[in-house]
């Protein structure tokens, strides 16, 4: 089982052009801002919305193919959904929403009934199975939407941001019980998401979407430890700079970056912020890069102090407050940024 | 009134309360005109009888075609992208400010025997509405269709339409979802555009005179007999509006707040 989708679609001025595979029983994690074409993927996927060009194939079946004319309608699908909000039916109760799909497809309504209660048994919601939807919690109408989608026995499993309705402290166990409920399937799983946590938790694959074609992808930690593009490096919160390798040196602009080892032609550099250190005078040593800079901005995330820095190198440091306050950091400042040679990563 | 809170003008007060007053005062002449002794053998004999029974039952026949018909139009308002939809539209809300009797015109003028379309169905099926019970129906249907339409279509465009794509992903195809999914979740909106359809169809007088005629005992409605009885037995005609009066204040409550107050 297994899923592999060429689409190509147009909403008005916008349009997706991505290429999505996924294996049966792995996580692809669709990883992208708003207005990406994030949704617009799983409309496809699902069959609320046909492509102009491309093909989606599930366990080899075409289900939709301009090329042939082939189109199957959402209902003679085997794709389960779990829609952003939930989107549950407010006038069923928890049960007869889990129920819905079974009777739709034609179960009987006593059989239907018992698969529900079931679903929601794994779940852990059967007690609440009388409930209408208007008196679950964000968490528990998740756990519903999960049980309803799965109550098909679809082939293939879609979550439109599937944790966004919910707050922080619910979010971390709502993600934990989705990984356990996920790893169940044993159909590939489709995720579309903003949050990276999300992503790196949940999925093996991550494609990352931005303005509707694919920037990056591959295994969720290579994503996460190798960004490619200053969207990827600002999730991970780390530097991002490209340049032309020669031997140790690498060019950027008109800035040199010096590497622990060699590497040529064009490459990726990453310098976590905390390995960014900061100095009223140029520092000494070989093994260091320096660069001249200037402070653009200082904000405080946690304990530590993110300074944003322009200059031959835009760069962010993480310092100590300090340190803030040892160098009097504030914009218009003019600094030294000096990072390890070993704390530059490069790569193709 | 409570410290802090501007006191509202004194002049639109006044002219509130002259409006009040202007709806109120009729109904006040109503209450005290009527002979309410009398009231009972004004309502019972025969031919308030028969009007009320033609009323009843025409009305009724109205809005179930009024919801056979107006559900799926509305329906295809809201959600099917047809072109030329904002003019098919303002064709279906034109008798909601066409005056009746003009409506009863034109329906006349489509309908009668001499008329092409009238003639054929004379010719075919034997099928005469002008002048016979069927054609208050008819009038009446025309008159009161586009209140139901009016509120089903707000009734589904407010009704996000993803609630709709998730019944499909799971299996239920047009028909189902329609019945399962978007019709429970506009049901208000299709009850209070059937009972408000109902009581326009039940006050209709200027599409039906001219279409149906005014013939007791066959095509005299309830509000076609008020106007009769007007010149003749007032006594019976103001028994009758007290009557029309008494379902109107039963709508309104029946519409409840919902319909009342937030709209």
């Amino acid at each position: 089982m297994s899923l592999d989708a060429r689409i190509r679609a147009s909403r008005g001025r916008f349009t997706l052009d991505v290429e999505v595979a996924c294996d049966a029983g792995s996580v692809l994690a669709v990883l992208g801002p708003n207005g990406a074409g994030k949704t617009t993927l799983l409309r496809c996927l699902g069959g609320n919305l046909a492509i102009d060009a491309g093909h989606v194939r599930l366990d080899g079946e075409v289900l939709d193919d301009p090329a042939t004319g082939t189109f199957v309608a959402p209902e003679h699908r085997r794709v389960g959904t779990v829609p952003q909000d939930h989107l549950l039916f407010p006038h069923l109760s928890a049960l007869e929403n889990v129920a819905f799909g079974p009777r739709a497809r034609g179960v009987a309504r006593r059989d239907a009934r018992e698969r529900a209660r079931a679903r929601l048994a794994a779940v852990g919601l059967e007690d609440r199975a009388g409930d209408r939807p208007a008196r679950l919690s964000g968490g528990q109408s998740q756990r519903v939407a999960l049980a309803r989608a799965l109550a098909t026995d679809p082939a293939l499993l879609l979550l439109d941001e599937p944790l966004a309705a919910l707050d922080a402290t619910t979010r971390a166990t709502t993600r934990r019980d989705l990984r356990r409920h996920l790893g169940d399937f044993p159909g590939p799983t489709v995720l579309v998401t903003h949050d990276p946590i999300d992503a790196l938790v949940l999925a093996d694959v991550i494609a990352v979407v931005e303005d509707g074609l694919v920037t990056q992808s591959g295994p969720a930690a290579e994503v996460a430890r190798r960004p490619r593009t200053p969207y990827v490096a600002d999730l991970v919160g780390t530097n991002l700079l490209r340049g032309e390798a020669h031997g140790t040196e690498v060019a950027v602009g008109a800035a040199t970056v010096r590497l622990a080892e060699t590497a040529d032609g064009p490459v990726h550099l990453t310098i976590a912020p905390s390995a960014v250190t900061l100095h009223p005078d140029p520092p000494q040593g070989s093994a260091r890069n320096r660069w001249p800079a200037t402070v653009v901005d200082v904000e405080m995330v946690g304990e530590r102090a993110r300074v944003e820095l322009t200059g031959e190198l835009p760069l962010t440091a993480e310092v100590t407050p300090a340190a803030v306050a040892d160098l009097g950091l504030a914009p218009g400042l003019a600094v030294w940024a000096s990072v390890k040679a070993t704390e530059v990563a490069a790569y193709p | 009134m409570s410290r802090g809170r501007r006191r509202p003008p004194v002049a639109a007060l006044a002219a509130a309360a002259v409006a009040v007053a202007f709806f109120a005062l009729p109904l006040v002449g109503l209450l005290q005109r009527a002979d309410w002794r009398a009231l009972p053998d004004d309502l019972t004999r025969p031919a308030a009888l028969d009007a009320m029974r033609l009323s009843l039952v025409a009305s009724l026949a109205a809005t179930a075609a009024t919801v056979v018909f107006g559900t799926p139009l509305a329906w295809v308002l809201a959600r099917v992208p047809i072109p030329g939809r904002g003019l098919v539209r303002g064709l279906v809300l034109l008798p909601m400010v066409l005056p009746p009797v003009v409506g009863g015109v034109a329906l006349l003028s489509a309908f009668s025997l001499g008329s092409p379309l009238g003639g054929w169905l004379h010719d075919t099926f034997g099928l005469q509405l002008t002048y016979r019970p069927a054609g208050v129906v008819v009038a009446e249907t025309f008159v009161a269709m586009p209140f139901y339409v009016i509120t089903v279509e707000a009734g589904l465009r407010s009704l996000d339409p993803r609630f709709e794509e998730v019944a499909a992903g799971l299996g239920a195809g047009p028909v189902t979802t329609f019945r399962r999914v978007t019709l429970p979740m506009i049901a208000p909106s299709v009850a209070a555009g059937a009972v408000l359809a109902w009581a326009r169809a039940l006050g209709e007088f200027g599409a039906t005179i001219t279409f149906a005629g005014n013939i007791v005992g066959r095509t005299q409605t309830l509000p076609l007999a008020v106007y009769q009885r007007l010149e003749s037995d007032r006594d019976a005609a103001v028994a009758l509006s007290l009557l029309l009066l008494g379902v109107s204040f039963a709508v309104l409550a029946g519409l409840g707040d919902r319909w009342l107050v937030r709209r």
